[in-house]
């Protein structure tokens, strides 16, 4: 086994431990926003709680994926690339991006899971993740003037009320800052973003009862 | 309303009336579903893609264990996806329902539901349905993507009922339209250098199971028709090991295999002449799965008797209206005579504009040559080129044999089929063109449909910009 395949796999299992340990956590205590809220007895947990535990597990898979897989790649100058256009082109993996929205798309078909995520940025390359609701733009702005700090709120959508959690997102690796600001999608006012730059933000929402 | 008299004459005749229409209501519900009565049930008049099932009403409508009656309510949403699901993921769905379970949609899902297909596709409504099904106005794009010309300025002021239009976008297929494919096809030649298709062996018209299934049984056929023999003896069956018995006494083979004798005596099992689409499956699975998807084999697909020709809404041969279509439509029982398959099989029903013009076509020119030995093999262009493509799948290969797989709508045939030969803008202006789809593309395009160009352009601005701010950067 070469030593990249045998770092892919401690990566792997790390973040299948990571994963497992919150989400068995949550499931114990009655996770889900309704239940957490409506159970009168054994521990509960808040939305914001539950927000804050997805959102952990959500950027440790992502950094792992940005730093020692796509970063190493480069490094490596493998064959393989992270290519925004993977499905169609030959020896491509999804960029990072693409890689955290795919997953969130199999959670939004997953009627179970009782929450979604995205992406969202005030700079987006992708249209996909510009801010959709006042209380987003809000809260994009929020997490660039503060840095370090979340943004919690709530707002209605349809005829639910959700509960809002928006965490920065920031430039972990270099991989994501060079490729950020030298893409061809990216207007004139864009930034030049540099390591640890709050680049957009990653956003929970959660339905309340 | 003056009821007659009861006991008068007219009394009679009225209960008569009355009771026949009675009875053949009744009969019209309880019927199976292959019984042309219940067509008094059809609310209108269905789409050219389901009318071959529209007796069959329970596979869309979940009526309460038949005491309700099949509505616009009780359709199933599943029943879309059981049929179509496996196209959708083929063609990586642009719109798929799980897209819009993001909240922040709410409010445009109230506009337009779009994880409902009968939104977009309601049956029974012909006076308002327009192709592909489609039974809103053709503006649906607008009321998502009216701010489009913000972030691409080329498409201000575009028709809002436009987006759709051939050569642009798609609903749910875009795998040939969208921007970067646009981009990484523009400026190809109209006719490639390299235009070939994918070639087929023998060996790859059956699946891996066709080897497995050999048997060293010396067939019964001291009766046989010396014609038969012959045609069995020559052909790829034959080559791979495939006897009489395995296609017309299929429950014999399998005693045969349980019990290690090398005849099929005594098993006592019917032989059969008629040899039914699930023996064929056996080894030729993917082939099978696709018949049932497409037009020729949905009615197999949902438990209705065989497709007729007659039953056909296209043009056909009035000779051949009694035909059924099942695998030896085609493939003739003991030749496997492919090129027959390709061409004369088609011709041998259809009998429209698009169909009779193939055999003065340049395609077909083409093909007449390959058979000649002037070019080489994988050259000529036949029926089943366009409309039942070689799919190649890692090393294998195999023939899609759902016919409309790549005309939903027709721009889909462009990425699997026109560009095996063609440059992808020569392709898009050739499906654009209705005219030429008629007369079985006897001619260049003459209009162009302006989206790769566009695209291309779009990605040059960018190209240009990112040049500028290196440039720039480095000073």
């Amino acid at each position: 086994m070469s030593f990249q395949s045998m770092t892919i796999q401690r990566i792997f299992f790390a973040v299948a431990g990571l994963s497992a340990v919150i989400v068995g956590t949550l499931s114990m205590t009655g996770c889900g926003s309704s239940e957490a809220s409506s159970s009168s007895s054994g521990p509960t947990i808040t939305p914001q709680q539950f927000a804050d535990g997805v959102h952990a597990v959500m950027m440790a898979d992502r950094t792992v994926y940005a730093t020692h897989v796509v970063t190493n790649l480069k490094k490596q100058e493998s064959v393989v690339t992270a290519d925004e256009y993977w499905q169609d082109s030959d020896d491509a993996i999804p960029l990072p991006a693409q890689m955290f929205r795919m997953g969130a798309e199999l959670v939004d078909e997953n009627k179970e899971a009782g929450f979604t995520y995205a992406l969202r940025s005030s700079w987006p390359l992708n249209e996909q993740h510009q801010a959709k609701t006042d209380l987003e733009k809000k809260a994009l702005q929020y997490i660039v003037e503060n840095p370090g700090d979340n943004f919690y709120g709530e707002e209605v959508l349809g005829d639910t009320n959700y509960f809002v959690a928006v965490y920065p997102d920031r430039a972990v690796a270099e991989a994501c800052w060079t490729c950020h600001n030298d893409h061809p999608n990216r207007g004139d006012d864009y930034p030049e973003f540099e390591k640890d730059d709050v680049m957009g933000g990653v956003l929970v929402r959660i339905p309340l009862p | 309303m003056k009821l007659p008299v009861p006991a008068s004459p007219k009394f009679a005749v009225w209960m008569v009336m009355n009771m026949a229409i009675a009875g053949v209501a009744t009969y019209a519900l309880v019927a199976p579903s292959t019984t042309v009565a219940r067509r008094i049930f059809l609310p209108g008049e269905t789409t050219h893609g389901h009318y071959q099932i529209e007796l069959a009403c329970n596979q869309c409508h979940q009526t309460n264990g038949g005491n309700d009656e099949s509505n616009a309510s009780n359709v199933m949403q599943d029943a879309c996806l059981r049929c179509h699901e496996t196209d959708l993921d083929t063609a990586n769905d642009t719109h798929p329902a799980s897209k819009f379970n993001d909240p922040v949609h709410a409010d445009l899902l109230k506009t337009l539901d779009a994880q409902s297909c009968l939104s977009c596709h309601r049956e029974h409504v012909a006076e308002r349905t327009l192709a592909m099904g489609l039974t809103i106005p053709r503006d649906y794009c607008w009321h998502c993507h009216q701010d489009v010309a913000e972030s691409r300025v080329s498409h201000e002021g575009m028709r809002y009922d436009s987006c759709a239009t051939t050569g642009c976008h798609n609903y749910h297929d875009n795998r040939a339209l969208y921007e970067k494919y646009l981009d990484e096809h523009h400026g190809e030649a109209d006719i490639l250098d390299d235009a070939t298709l994918i070639l087929l062996t023998s060996q790859q018209n059956g699946d891996d199971q066709t080897q497995e299934t050999q048997t060293q049984v010396v067939p019964d056929i001291s009766d046989a028709d010396p014609q038969i023999v012959r045609q069995w003896s020559s052909s790829a069956h034959f080559a791979a090991g495939v006897n009489c018995t395995q296609c017309h006494q299929p429950e014999a083979e399998d005693s045969l295999a349980n019990h290690g004798t090398t005849t099929t005596a005594g098993f006592g099992t019917a032989w059969n002449d008629h040899v039914a689409l699930d023996t064929c499956r056996h080894c030729h699975a993917r082939q099978s799965e696709t018949f049932l998807r497409g037009k020729h084999g949905m009615r197999l697909a949902v438990g209705l008797p065989e497709m007729q020709v007659a039953m056909a809404r296209l043009p056909m041969r009035s000779d051949a209206a009694h035909r059924q279509l099942n695998c030896n439509s085609c493939h003739a029982a003991h030749v496997d005579d492919v090129q027959y398959a390709a061409v004369d099989a088609c011709l041998g029903c259809h009998n429209d504009d698009h169909s009779l013009a193939y055999l003065d076509s340049s395609h077909a020119e083409l093909w007449r040559q390959e058979r000649s030995g002037d070019i080489d093999a994988g050259r000529g262009v036949t029926c089943a080129t366009c409309h039942m493509p070689r799919v190649a799948t890692g090393d294998d290969t195999f023939v899609n044999h759902n016919q409309n797989s790549v005309l939903r709508p027709v721009e889909t045939m462009v990425r699997d089929v026109c560009q095996r030969c063609h440059g992808l803008e020569f392709s898009l202006n050739a499906v654009a063109d209705p005219e030429l789809a008629q007369t079985c593309f006897d001619r260049p395009p003459e209009q162009t449909v302006t989206s790769v160009e566009m695209a291309h352009e779009w990605f040059e601005q960018r190209r240009k910009r990112q040049q500028s701010r290196k440039r720039s950067g480095s000073r």
